[in-house]
């Protein structure tokens, strides 16, 4: 990835939180901050308390998880887990934690809050979910998602994704947010009201622009190359660390055999006993090592996923360019096409074939006066369809700016996060490679005793 | 093997030839041991020969391949280094292949019945896909055979025996085989003789507790071999998989910029730890289980020789049962009971004796075997540690902002 000109105005200004029901609230937040500099800190309703809300430092954390059974959307017995949300503010003065608010959410209450997050800030790399099913399972792991490892996996996969929404510069801003993490009832009803739904973009309307666009941002084309490249070599990893994981899991387990038989063993010598029945212990105490460290390896796995996840998001800002693009290729090629029937009009000239032309050649000529008419509405559409390129140009050069301000903020956060993920792992293996030769050595001991 | 027992022994073997000597003579033609008296200097030694009192010293070495017309084979150079009288010069140096051990082994096996004889390496290859001229093989065959000879070299009994002395030193063993055909021992005849017919009653109690303990014993290796071979199984099988992720890393660093390094260097890092994989498999399929299955041969081959002496008491049993029977030679046991009845007590003493020093040697070949197992692991997770330990510095290296 290319590097952009760093943008000396990347720290943005506390921008002013729209009333909900807006359309692209956050664009224009965005877009507006430029222009609207003067208007932050006004107090519009409520936004002086959130405002002050994101002053404080605040503690967000995902503290249980728990089963749950209740009645789903066609009134069918089902079996949830539900989360604990706990938020608590730091006070400045003696670094006291208080708890400010506390409620349960399920996963699916999470999926909605992202999905309203990429509607509203499409030039922003949404930070992902943990995932919906498990996937590149060992196989000691179940697959349920009930499975308490999978639970709390997610639980922790689930705090993250809020910390990373809470430590966004502003994504933190949005009051949906904030009601996710302090309203408990209602809140589905509240985002559903905003009508995202309605205001995102369909998936046809973007694969066609994908296809048709013209002249995309190279920066964007680059970048979509590179998520589509590093999803699939995290995939990739992630499927084969998992059976580097089983394999490794059956050499450790297999030496617990070792243990039992050196026991049996020893129970027909003499002078050997001793030192093969100790030796038989410790090669069960390696035997069962591995649970621990495939358990640590886990975590690995799950900051990897994560990055496998925002890959996606990456290319969800990259499709949305490339809608913007389409979209303003389409307005200037159509104000190109009424300009040029203006022309024609005008000079008399047909260049282009209009039905209009078609059917006065065969019935005879317009009179000045319809002519003059004509003319008039074109000119009326060219005036609009000048204004409105001149806004998506706009629009469009905002976009590009911004969301490129925020990729490089995510570059960053990659390569920060990436490098302590392979320092982790690294240190895990030092871990178990310590503990290996702890072990055969204890082992080797007792067989010198023998 | 007391000194008592010794001259039983020497007395049987000579005896069963009918044939009285002059006091220090030797029968040409035979293979009893060399002189009596010398032989009884010899037993009445300390079995454990150490260092200081070994007098014989033999190598196995050198593997060298042969191509002829008919076949081709490996022969392998045997060093023997010794000052008994037995040997007419202090130094030899002979080519032997596989078959002239096994024919050693033969000829132990029928002139000394009453002994233990150590077990060779296997000699067909049954997999078919080991390469029998492959480095890996020959190397693990002549630790073996090397094996073998040390084995016999250390035995009081064994490495005296004629054959070995011929196998040691002479230019041209076949010659010596063709020869050695006709001239069966006397001795190992008679012990054939006794060959089924005689139905033992019971085992004395001592020599049922060896037996015991060597089924088990055989069981239990049996176990550790098939433990044994199933990690080297598991371990390869996650070498195969390690070999698939190392790269992957690569081809990731290929698409960055910052983490580039990091990412290159952690699939080295994996390959190096492939590698030290590698050779921990190498050297357990190498050193560990062929003597691992030594040792359950040996303990096939020790049972063998358990049923052989319950064959020799069988008979003396039967005979002096038959005797009791018989009124006429009530007041004078016949002859030829008594010789039975030396042949068991000598053979009950031998087998004792063996059984003994198979017990020592087997407790230090398992000590340095099983050592020499924790060894390679140590080594091997030692590898590793060392290619994790140094990427951490280059994992934490803050990159220059390009």
């Amino acid at each position: 990835m290319e590097q952009a000109p760093r943008d000396p105005e990347r720290q943005l200004q506390p921008a002013p939180l729209e009333p909900l029901g807006h359309l692209d609230a956050g664009l224009q937040s965005a877009v507006g901050e430029e222009a609207e500099v003067a208007r932050d800190e006004s107090p519009g309703e409520g936004t002086m308390t959130e405002n002050n809300f994101w002053l404080k430092k605040i503690e967000i954390s995902v503290s249980e998880a728990e089963k749950r059974t209740g009645r789903n959307a066609m009134n069918m017995q089902e079996t949830y887990t539900a989360y604990l949300i706990e938020t608590r503010s730091v006070e400045h003065t003696d670094g006291q934690s208080v708890l400010t608010d506390s409620l349960w959410r399920r996963y699916s209450e999470f999926e909605l809050l992202r999905n309203y997050l990429l509607v509203y800030y499409p030039h922003i790399v949404v930070p992902p979910l943990p995932e919906k099913r498990a996937e590149f399972v060992w196989h000691k792991l179940s697959a349920d998602n009930m499975d308490p490892d999978f639970v709390e996996r997610r639980r922790i996969g689930l705090e993250n994704f809020l910390l990373r929404v809470a430590s966004h510069p502003i994504l933190c801003r949005d009051k949906i947010f904030y009601l996710f993490l302090t309203q408990e009832g209602n809140w589905k009803e509240t985002v559903n009201e905003t009508g995202f739904q309605l205001k995102a973009d369909s998936r046809l309307k973007a694969l066609n622009a994908t296809f048709r666009v013209k002249n995309p941002d190279k920066r964007f084309t680059e970048l979509k190359h590179y998520s589509d490249e590093l999803q699939s070599v995290i995939s990739h990893l992630l499927r084969v660390r998992a059976r580097v994981a089983d394999r490794l899991y059956g050499v450790y387990k297999v030496h617990g055999n070792y243990g039992r038989v050196f026991s049996e063993w020893s129970a027909i010598e003499k002078e050997m006993g001793d030192g093969l029945q100790s030796a038989g212990h410790h090669m069960d105490v390696y035997a069962s090592s591995i649970d621990d460290i495939l358990e640590d390896e886990e975590h690995y796995a799950d900051q990897l996923k994560e990055y496998l996840f925002y890959a996606e998001a990456l290319r969800a800002v990259c499709r949305k360019h490339e809608l913007m693009q389409y979209d303003l290729e389409m307005a200037a090629q159509d104000l190109a096409s009424k300009k040029q029937q203006c022309e024609e009009l005008a000079t008399g000239t047909v260049r282009m074939f209009s039905l209009k032309g078609m059917t006065t050649k065969l019935f005879g000529q317009e009179t000045p006066e319809q002519r003059e008419a004509r003319v008039k509405v074109l000119e009326e559409q060219i005036n609009e369809g000048e204004q409105q390129l001149k806004s998506k140009n706009l629009e469009g050069r905002e976009f590009v700016k911004n969301a490129w301000a925020d990729i490089e903020r995510f570059k960053e956060q990659k390569n920060h996060d990436l490098k302590e993920a392979l320092i982790s792992y690294a240190v895990m293996q030092i871990s178990m490679c310590k503990k290996g030769i702890q072990v055969w050595t204890n082992a080797k001991e007792c067989f010198s005793k023998m | 093997m007391s000194a008592r027992g010794a001259l039983r022994f020497l007395l049987w073997c000579l005896a069963s030839e009918d044939l009285i000597l002059p006091n220090g003579g030797t029968p040409a033609g035979t293979s009893s041991p060399a002189s009596s008296s010398s032989l009884l200097n010899r037993l009445q030694l300390d079995d454990d020969i150490d260092g200081e009192t070994r007098d014989l010293f033999v190598t196995v070495d050198d593997p060298k391949k042969h191509v002829c017309t008919m076949e081709t084979y490996i022969t392998y150079r045997i060093t023997t280094k010794s000052t008994r009288v037995e040997f007419d010069l202090p130094e030899y140096s002979v080519r032997r292949r596989y078959q002239d051990f096994d024919w050693l082994r033969n000829k132990l096996e029928e002139s000394q019945p009453t002994h233990l004889i150590p077990p060779l390496p296997e000699k067909f290859v049954v997999k078919g896909v080991v390469d029998r001229f492959s480095e890996e093989f020959v190397e693990t065959r002549r630790k073996a055979l090397d094996k073998f000879l040390k084995r016999i070299t250390d035995h009081p009994v064994l490495s005296f025996n004629e054959h070995f002395n011929v196998f040691l030193t002479a230019k041209d063993l076949n010659a010596y085989k063709k020869q050695g055909m006709a001239l069966l021992t006397r001795v190992g005849e008679s012990v054939k003789h006794v060959t089924g017919g005689y139905k033992l009653r019971s085992r004395p109690l001592e020599f049922a507790a060896i037996g015991d303990y060597l089924d088990t014993f055989a069981l239990k290796l049996g176990t550790i071999d098939r433990i044994a071979q199933r990690i080297i199984k598991e371990e390869i099988e996650y070498l195969v998989e390690l070999r698939e992720y190392g790269p992957v890393y690569s081809t990731w660093s290929a698409l960055e910029g910052e983490l580039a390094e990091p990412l290159e260097g952690v699939s080295a890092c994996i390959g190096n730890c492939s590698t030290a994989l590698e050779e921990l498999t190498d050297d357990m399929t190498e050193d560990f289980l062929p003597v691992l299955r030594e040792y359950i041969l040996y303990s096939d081959s020790m049972k063998s020789v358990l049923k052989k002496r319950d064959q020799v008491q069988a008979e003396y049993e039967a005979k002096l049962e038959a005797v009791a029977l018989r009124k006429e030679d009530r007041p004078k046991v016949p002859a030829d009971v008594e010789k039975c009845q030396d042949r068991m007590e000598c053979f009950n003493a031998d087998l004792k004796a063996d059984m003994e020093r198979w017990q020592n040697n087997k407790r230090q070949d398992f000590r340095q075997l099983l050592m020499g197992m924790a060894d390679k692991n140590i080594q091997y997770y030692e590898k590793c540690l060392t290619a994790w330990e140094s990427i951490i510095p280059l994992l934490q290296e803050k990159q220059e902002a390009k």
